[in-house]
């Protein structure tokens, strides 16, 4: 089973809710930290490492003594991620999305595959939970391509956990295919509540099935509820705002070594969304 | 060339929910000739203060997918052969949100069975406030090419800001380091790095500073609800030090910023005598650091 955790808005309490769901469960469990751009989750878990790989994409480099300045690649690459001018070709890395279509259309073979480095994946253990997750490296755009790394290395014998990244754009698409079920974390304020409808949206045209946490309930208005409730939507749990919970997050320390009564509020939500997926997933996408 | 010396001030933190929005939002409220852009273009929510009245509206064409037309297709498992997205099911259907957009396939179809349309990916908006010209943008949802999007939108304040004769462009950016904050870093004047005394903050601190730093754009950083840890509000201004990093100022938590938005109204005209003083103290250590050298 695949269980996301998204938000559209950050800072809600995306990784909070994913590395407590990851130390309460009771099934053998993995957490795999796909915000690449901004990994926390190593905070709260603390791994210990097992492995550290760099993860290249493949683009090419130009063999100048071969190319006959044909344009082939240029006029194929929707990046603009290569260049002809006259007699002078250029490589833009930093564009490329290692489509490696320039590859397949260059007749005298003057591209050849050099690698780009994307970032790093690096493995490890907290306690009895695998913990994964990815480091984009700084400057490099492209996170999807790592995040799809960061997924390989999924134990399919265990309970995944994936903590995606904020927004509703290609990283968070990346993260959350694939999964059984997302649960959304959201807090009770206009912010939250509006990137909250974005991401019901994105999740909807994947045809996943959420339900949300609605994190430090107990400020803002109730209109997140209100929409909830107009759409059908199981509220999974409410965290109320805590000093103490910001205190303690503060220093990097996670939700359960804080509140350990909150593990069995997660094990309850986990089971609860065992209960939705026996029923017929399909039923939402009925509702209005 | 500009008839007069525009600067572009962005906001970032990498770390998400540090209070970016609320920020510009109240330098929205205390500064009085700019142009504001939002550059969170997947997650916008500054117009939730600052209730625009939209003046033009355009789609935003932000890429090419592929298509296959079935009566052409003779499932030859070419364009599955050269695709590296796997965005072509068995059934020789594109899975929209695994394309790439590369074209390949169209390229290598031998049946001219792939079609290749333009993707309206959003809408980017002219709009008037009461503090002035907005220009925003909503990605819809699950779409790519937010970067580009970014691009457009800073391009069409920069053309405004010329045309208008204003001198400041007050961009607030998505959360992150890659593609979309990328395109809203490159080429301003200066970063104001909004973090908060979380080891999450400061570690998503350091990354966005690495990166500024990368493309070369000078940072200034913020610490915002410094009281709710002063151990690790101490820990982030050492680490500013240590690295050679103004700090602009640091707020306390407020709980009015929260309940300003609720009734979408920024910081500055809800709450008369709470972080009024020490927002303008910010802007003006912005302004020395970033705008007059």
């Amino acid at each position: 089973m695949i269980i996301s955790v998204a938000s559209g808005k950050g800072g809600t309490g995306k990784t909070s809710v994913a590395v407590a769901l990851a130390q309460s469960l009771e099934e053998p469990v993995e957490l795999l930290d796909c915000d690449v751009e901004a990994p926390n989750g190593h905070i709260f878990m603390k791994p210990r490492w097992e492995s550290r790989e760099t993860v290249y994409a493949q683009i090419p480099q130009v063999d100048e003594a071969q190319c006959t300045y044909c344009r082939a690649c240029s006029q194929l690459c929707q990046f603009k991620a290569i260049l002809v001018l006259g007699e002078t070709i250029l490589t833009f890395p930093e564009m490329c999305h290692a489509c490696g279509g320039c590859f397949l259309v260059c007749k005298p073979g003057a591209l050849i595959p050099a690698q780009k480095e994307l970032g790093e994946v690096e493995a490890g253990w907290s306690g009895d939970i695998r913990f994964v997750h990815g480091r984009l490296k700084i400057g490099e755009p492209m996170s999807p391509p790592l995040i799809r790394e960061v997924k390989k290395r999924r134990d399919p014998n265990r309970v995944t956990i994936l903590d995606a990244p904020p927004g509703t754009s290609c990283p968070v698409i990346q993260t959350v295919k694939g999964s059984d079920f997302t649960v959304l974390v959201t807090e009770p304020t206009p912010f939250g509540l509006y990137d909250l409808k974005l991401a019901v949206e994105v999740l909807d045209r994947l045809r996943i099935p959420c339900g949300v946490v609605i994190n430090r309930a107990d400020v803002g208005d109730r209109k997140v509820k209100d929409y909830l409730r107009a759409r059908g939507l199981p509220l999974l749990l409410e965290i109320p705002f805590d000093r103490r919970i910001a205190a303690g997050y503060a220093r990097g320390q996670s939700l359960i070594e804080i509140r350990p009564e909150l593990k069995a509020d997660m094990q309850n939500l986990f089971r609860e969304i065992q209960g939705l997926l026996k029923e017929t997933p399909q039923v939402r996408y009925a509702l209005p | 060339m500009p008839s007069h010396k525009i600067r572009e001030i962005v906001i970032l933190s990498g770390k998400g929910g540090t209070g970016k929005t609320s920020l510009v939002g109240a330098l929205a409220a205390l500064i009085p000739e700019k142009i504001l852009v939002d550059c969170d273009v997947d997650a916008p929510d500054l117009h939730l203060l600052l209730a625009p009245q939209i003046q033009s509206r355009e789609e935003f064409l932000g890429g090419r997918k592929a298509q296959i037309i079935s009566q052409l297709c003779t499932s030859c498992g070419e364009c599955r052969a050269v695709c590296r997205f796997e965005a072509i099911s068995e059934e020789y259907r594109v899975d929209e949100t695994a394309c790439e957009g590369c074209g390949v396939c169209v390229h290598f179809c031998p049946f001219g069975a792939i079609e290749f349309p333009p993707v309206i990916c959003g809408e980017w908006f002219h709009s008037a406030t009461r503090f002035g010209p907005l220009i925003h943008a909503q990605l819809a949802p699950g779409q790519e090419n937010s970067g580009l999007l970014v691009a457009l939108i800073r391009g069409k304040a920069r053309d405004l800001a010329e045309i208008k004769g204003i001198p400041l462009i007050l961009v607030d950016g998505p959360p992150g380091i890659g593609c979309p904050v990328i395109s809203s870093l490159t080429g301003a004047s200066g970063v104001l790095l909004v973090t908060e005394p979380t080891l999450s903050g400061l570690h998503d601190l350091d990354r966005i500073v690495s990166l500024s730093r990368h493309f070369k754009i000078p940072p200034l950083v913020l610490i915002n609800k410094v009281d709710l840890n002063p151990e690790m509000a101490e820990r982030i201004e050492a680490y500013c030090r240590e690295n050679g990093l103004s700090l602009a100022g640091t707020l306390p938590y407020d709980p009015a910023v929260t309940e300003a938005m609720v009734q979408g109204k920024t910081i500055l005209e809800w709450s008369r005598n709470g972080l009024g003083e020490k927002i303008r103290s910010i802007w003006e250590q912005v302004q020395r650091q970033i705008i007059t050298d």
